[in-house]
């Protein structure tokens, strides 16, 4: 498996250096000459110098092959949408993960085909939804590709579900309970599975009828 | 007719008030306001922001533009913005300024309209040394 890592700062750095005690065989480029000289101490051939958005040194790092997979990881989100665009597009690699840096980039991403990202900060933002019931409906992962998404209900003693079966709910069309987390233990969702008050459900759900599921667990 | 020009330097204003010139209605985008004064007396529109940023194009009137000229000092950000224009507003004339020959014609080849300033002089100062009257050079082999 051969990878390409486009930015040597601390996410790009500790991936490569994952990937190589796992006998992977990586280049990671970095166009800051500091970070390129600290990068070349721990990794040597294995770093390179130059911007990763310019083709001939992506050429360089063996772009041409294809690699298994390339990770555009810069601070940059322009530069990480077009190092995924021309790995993809250019040179038929069949995998690209771009990070996103700004979440209110997403968007640019999804519009220009880039379906593999990752998000620190909504990532993060989802952690801290998790840890505040009151909002009712988190969102725990996106399947963008299949167009569903995972949700987590917290439900309370007035809850309409606390104390039903699972299969006397009156759930929205596309959503289906998936499990039922209670005292940390969490157990598959089937339809004599009762709910109670300070259950966590998980369900997932297509896009759209997130609210309908909302009123159906906690009204 | 309403053109977008996001970008608004040397380039980006003089193409600005080409186009106003010629009867077209103009917003520019920059992220520097002082980047207005480059219009001189200016009765187009200008929105100081990032044209990465939808609420920014939108102001711009993204939405109801026939045209859009992308100029930004980044070559990456000019094909970002341009890509959005074209697929998201589905503008059908944006023209996108690419410093770097390999990256225009790349996304040439996706269907982008990229200019290559940095293509053009090396293609016209080539031209030049050749027009001049000098011994034509033998050819080491």
């Amino acid at each position: 498996m051969y990878v390409i890592i486009a930015g040597g700062g601390k996410v790009g750095s500790n991936i490569a250096r994952s990937l190589i005690e796992m006998q992977r065989e990586v280049t990671i480029l970095e166009q800051r000459r500091d970070r390129f000289a600290q990068l070349e101490a721990e990794f040597g051939h294995a770093a390179m110098l130059g911007d990763a958005t310019e083709i001939a040194v992506l050429e360089r790092a063996g772009i041409e092959r294809p690699p298994d997979l390339v990770l555009a990881v810069t601070g940059d989100d322009e530069d990480n949408l077009i190092i995924s665009q021309i790995a993809k597009e250019g040179y038929g690699v069949p995998k690209a993960i771009a990070r996103v840096n700004d979440p209110r980039n997403q968007q640019h991403f999804d519009l220009l085909g880039i379906t593999e990202t990752v998000c620190a900060t909504s990532g993060l933002l989802a952690l801290v939804e998790h840890e505040v019931p009151e909002h009712g409906l988190v969102r725990l992962l996106e399947l963008r590709r299949e167009g569903l998404e995972v949700v987590e209900v917290q439900v309370v003693a007035d809850s309409p579900a606390a104390g039903k079966r699972v299969a006397g709910l009156s759930l929205p069309d596309g959503a289906q309970l998936v499990s039922v987390m209670r005292n940390g233990v969490a157990e598959i969702a089937v339809g004599e599975t009762v709910i109670r008050p300070g259950d966590q459900v998980v369900a997932i759900l297509k896009p759209g009828v997130e609210d309908r599921l909302r009123r159906a667990l906690v009204g | 007719m309403h053109a977008v020009i996001i970008g608004c330097g040397r380039v980006g204003s003089s193409v600005a008030k080409q186009l106003a010139a010629e009867g077209w209605d103009v917003t520019c985008v920059d992220e520097d306001e002082n980047a207005l004064a480059r219009l001189g007396a200016w009765k187009g529109g200008f929105v100081v922001g990032h044209g990465m940023d939808k609420d920014i194009l939108e102001a711009a009137g993204a939405g109801e533009a026939e045209a859009a000229v992308v100029a930004t000092d980044g070559d990456n950000s000019n094909l970002v913005i341009g890509q959005i224009l074209q697929r998201r507003y589905g503008i059908n004339c944006v023209v996108v300024r690419v410093l770097d020959p390999a990256r225009a014609e790349f996304y040439a080849r996706l269907g982008l309209r990229t200019v290559c300033p940095t293509q053009t002089a090396i293609s016209t100062l080539t031209e030049a040394v050749r027009a001049c009257e000098v011994p034509v050079p033998q050819a080491t082999s």
